[in-house]
């Protein structure tokens, strides 16, 4: 029997009819068919509840005839049953399913980045002009020994401590893990161009990395999760560092599906898995279910790349992440990876990414105060994600002692994407996520490669601004350095776990 | 769980300075007037909230004890009853005495200073560390545990004297020049901005026979200090002095590495210079920074430091503070100012200022010729 939907439309598509001249780019640009000419009738016609609010149209529009913006109706105004928890309980009534949501956390939780700010230099400390003096961001994520021990051995010095694997990048900024198969392949190629390009990393996420493009291989981490999707000798061997996911911030706890409509004969090769099955990642990593077991996982990707590669584990940001973090830097880990509450998801269910995990600043702050505790921060870099929205923030994180940031929702965001959360209908219209060959190829690699590179290049200048205003010429010296971080408008008890002093005390 | 209230770190002592240094790399002894007049020369750069020398070889017949010389706040009986009952509980003393002091000098609130001279009595598990670090333990203990009282310096055959005052005040205070001779001297002057004086604070900072005297903020103080406390080492005075003395004694005493090398960690070379290198020392610096990336001092600092036979300054990566170098046959010379170094010697064999991250090194003539070749390849590799 027709059940028919009780949901409202969430935009408002306003047509300015005295602009409009009927050329129908609105028509092409929706994938999810909200605009449609009627040639009886000779107009543009609008379905409102099928917008999802992507703004496609409208930059796309070449007479600014469109206005899409939230609709106003509402129900009665309730502070406990607002309007989004109606209708996501609606949509439940009409199809007994998991809600499912993309990218990051929406709610209102305490955005902590907005809550700290930064020290400067005046007159007992000069500050420094990046414009005159080189100001430094070169960073090296890996195991780094407590000492070094040099010989001199006939006319040479020698180091003689034995080194682990590190990576070098130019800017603390990391591209995070995002599939090719959750992104598309012009998405998934701009990264690794603008990587490759800018001398920083890009994680290949958890659905391999197709030949072709393993030469970009040197600026790729390559993913082993619970799926193993496309892992072999060469993609390991080929890569700068290789990341084992055990968690995301977006859905601790929860694997992944992509569904078999998805899995192309492209996507297929790559994952090495038969076209059109569903690839289904299992929620834990099936050979992993103790510390023990993740460290013979450790030791078996380096004996696999000959003690070649830093090995790096990512986690969802949890409750008691401190611990885990001690654990599995002690089974081995060389970088440790926190994806905090805020982390974006192509797919996941709703409730869970709204509700699950803790915010990465308190994250952070407490994993690497429990590593020096236990003298072992040295032993491992930590990678943090989830919620950088400008490069401030990635200052922040690390003077609360990150060794560098992973950065989703900022990247796609530079590519076009307007955070409008619908990545996991498959039909994103600006080209990033989705598989369909028609919205695929608006993502030209070329372009939004270069965007991308605007993009660090951007971040990078302001890092250095804020850096020489604190009369530091060089990231290391502002890594972990809280002193240059205060508090405002935090409880005694934030201001503890993050390790700072609130805004005025000195 | 009850929520403890919070405590706050002190905040960090911020300063500017002036410093001198002189050295007889002959190992002959001299007494307190040329660091005395050169200290002398450079009055504005000190407010007279803190002043202070140290001295290398002041004791020769007691060569072998750790000379621990200690302060009592007021002038406070109890606490100095208190640190002698540990002391001897600890220590074989083999004599102690009253630092002499001239009362007519012009210095505020001055402390009955004591020095002993001691051999560890090491018990039980204690056997297992080294003398130096019982010693450090202990003095640690004297300075944390013992309210009014405060080590000024712990090494053997070495001093420092140090107080509120200009630094002429301190040293005629404590009679520097007519009482002690030494091959090293180092003096202090202190331009602190917020700090009411004390005369523990005031500089020189020692360890052992480790001697720190510093100018200059340290911006990265809090990545500096919370890598220290990863060894062990906890900031009690809230100094950017202690960090470089804590970083000294990590780097050169624990980890043996020689000056060459610890001044491309203070202030290492930037990166493109080091593109610029070749391979091998591309190599060598690359590691350097990438391991000890946590102890680079960043922001502007001058720093001399002394132990027995070596006195080295060295000034931070884009050379923000000021240091200059001087040479008169045996002697060699460091300090905030030409000027002084003038004053003191007219006629110098040669006069520099050297690059950010190049250290000045005065070594003892004996340890220079012992370990040429080796100190050759270092030079050669670390210049
Ligand atoms: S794109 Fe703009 S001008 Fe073209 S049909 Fe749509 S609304 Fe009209
Ligand atoms: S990637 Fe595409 S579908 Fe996902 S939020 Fe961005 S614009 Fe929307």
């Amino acid at each position: 029997m027709f059940m028919m939907s009780y949901q409202l439309p969430e935009f408002v598509i306003e047509r300015r009819e005295d602009k409009c001249i009927k050329c129908r780019v609105c028509e092409r640009q929706c994938a999810f068919e909200g605009h449609e000419y009627d040639e009886e009738f000779d107009r543009m016609f609008s379905y409102e509840d099928k917008c999802v609010g992507c703004q496609r149209c409208v930059v796309f529009c070449p007479t600014n005839a469109l206005i899409i913006k939230p609709h106003p109706g509402d129900y009665r105004p309730n502070a406990n049953w607002t309007r989004e928890k109606l209708q996501d309980l609606k949509k439940q009534a009409e199809t007994g399913g998991v809600i499912l949501t993309g990218s990051g956390n929406d709610k209102g939780y305490r955005i902590y980045w907005d809550h700290l700010v930064l020290n400067a230099s005046q007159v007992t400390n000069p500050s420094i002009d990046p414009l005159r003096e080189p100001m430094e961001l070169r960073t090296f994520l890996g195991r780094k020994p407590d000492s070094l021990q040099l010989e001199i051995d006939g006319d040479d010095v020698q180091i003689t401590t034995e080194l682990t694997p590190n990576v070098a990048i130019e800017t603390p900024i990391v591209f995070t893990a995002m599939s090719y198969g959750a992104i598309s392949y012009q998405a998934f190629k701009s990264l690794a161009m603008a990587a490759s390009e800018f001398g920083t990393l890009f994680n290949t996420g958890e659905g391999g990395l197709p030949t072709e493009l393993r030469k970009y291989g040197k600026n790729a981490i390559v993913q082993c999760a619970s799926g193993r999707f496309g892992v072999d000798p060469e993609y390991l061997n080929c890569s700068a560092a290789v990341e084992i996911k055990i968690g995301q911030g977006a859905k601790p706890g929860i694997g992944g599906h992509l569904p078999g409509e998805k899995v192309s004969v492209w996507i297929s090769e790559t994952r090495m898995i038969p076209e059109g099955t569903d690839a289904l990642s299992p929620a834990p990593q099936h050979d992993i279910y103790s510390i023990e077991d993740l460290s013979m996982l450790i030791y078996a990707l380096k004996e696999a790349t000959n003690y070649e590669k830093p090995v790096s584990v990512k986690i969802a940001a949890v409750h008691n992440a401190p611990a885990i973090a001690s654990g599995m830097v002690r089974a081995g880990a060389d970088i440790i990876a926190l994806d905090g509450l805020r982390g974006g998801t192509g797919a996941a269910p709703k409730i869970i990414r709204d509700n699950v995990g803790i915010p990465i600043e308190m994250a952070l702050a407490s994993v690497d105060r429990r590593l020096r505790e236990e003298g072992i921060r040295n032993k491992a870099s930590i990678l943090v994600a989830g919620g950088f929205r400008n490069s401030g923030d990635v200052l922040k994180a690390i003077a609360l002692g990150a060794d560098a940031v992973y950065i989703g929702s900022p990247a796609l965001i530079a590519m076009g994407c307007t955070m409008c959360q619908k990545c996991y209908t498959g039909k994103c219209n600006w080209g990033i996520c989705t598989q369909d060959p028609y919205l695929t190829k608006r993502l030209n690699p070329e372009i939004a490669s270069q965007r991308l590179v605007n993009l660090l290049r951007g971040w990078s200048h302001e890092i250095k601004e804020m850096l020489g205003g604190m009369g530091i010429n060089a990231i290391e010296s502002v890594r972990g350095n809280r002193d240059h971080l205060r508090g405002v408008g935090l409880e005694d008890w934030e201001l503890d776990v993050l390790g700072v002093k609130g805004a005025g005390e000195v | 769980m009850r929520r403890s209230r919070r405590i706050l770190e002190p905040e960090k002592d911020m300063q500017a300075c002036g410093l001198f240094g002189v050295m007889d790399r002959s190992g002959r002894r001299f007494d307190g007037n040329i660091a005395i007049d050169a200290m002398k020369n450079m009055k504005v750069r000190g407010n007279g909230l803190g002043g202070g020398f140290s001295v290398y070889g002041p004791y020769p017949h007691y060569k072998d004890q750790y000379a621990i010389h200690v302060m009592y706040e007021g002038g406070n009986t109890d606490a100095k009853n208190r640190v002698e009952d540990f002391l001897h509980k600890n220590f074989e003393v083999v004599n102690e005495e009253e630092v002499p002091t001239n009362s007519d000098a012009n210095v505020i609130n001055p402390p009955l200073v004591w020095r002993y001279f001691v051999n560890p009595e090491k018990k039980g598990e204690e056997k297992k560390i080294s003398d130096d670090d019982y010693v450090v333990a202990k003095v640690m203990d004297i300075n944390t545990k013992i309210d009014d009282a405060f080590v000024f310096s712990s090494g053997k055959d070495m001093a420092v004297f140090k107080g509120v005052g200009f630094p002429e005040d301190i040293a005629e205070f404590f009679m520097l020049d007519e009482l002690y001779k030494g091959y090293i001297w180092t003096g202090h002057s202190r331009f602190p901005t917020n700090t009411p004086g004390w005369w523990g604070g005031a500089h020189p900072f020692c360890i052992l026979d480790w001697t720190v005297v510093h100018n200059g903020e340290i911006s990265s103080y809090g990545t500096n200090r919370r890598y220290l406390e990863m060894y062990g080492y906890y900031c009690t005075l809230f100094t950017d002095t202690e960090v470089i003395a804590y970083a000294v004694d990590l780097l050169m005493r624990r980890q043996k590495l020689p000056i060459e090398v610890v001044s491309r960690i203070f202030a290492p070379p930037m990166w493109y210079l080091i593109e610029h290198m070749d391979e091998r020392r591309k190599q060598l610096y690359t590691t350097l920074r990438r391991v000890y990336g946590p102890l680079l001092v960043n922001g502007p600092f001058t720093f001399i430091v002394a132990h027995h036979g070596e006195m080295f300054g060295l000034t931070d990566r884009i050379r923000l503070r000021p240091i200059t170098a001087g040479e008169k046959a045996d002697f060699i010379f460091m300090s905030s100012e030409e000027a002084s170094i003038r004053a003191v010697s007219p006629d110098l064999d040669r006069i520099w200022t050297p690059h950010g991250g190049e250290p000045i090194i005065g070594r003892l003539w004996e340890d220079e010729k012992k370990k040429k070749k080796e100190q050759l390849i270092l030079e050669q590799t670390f210049r």
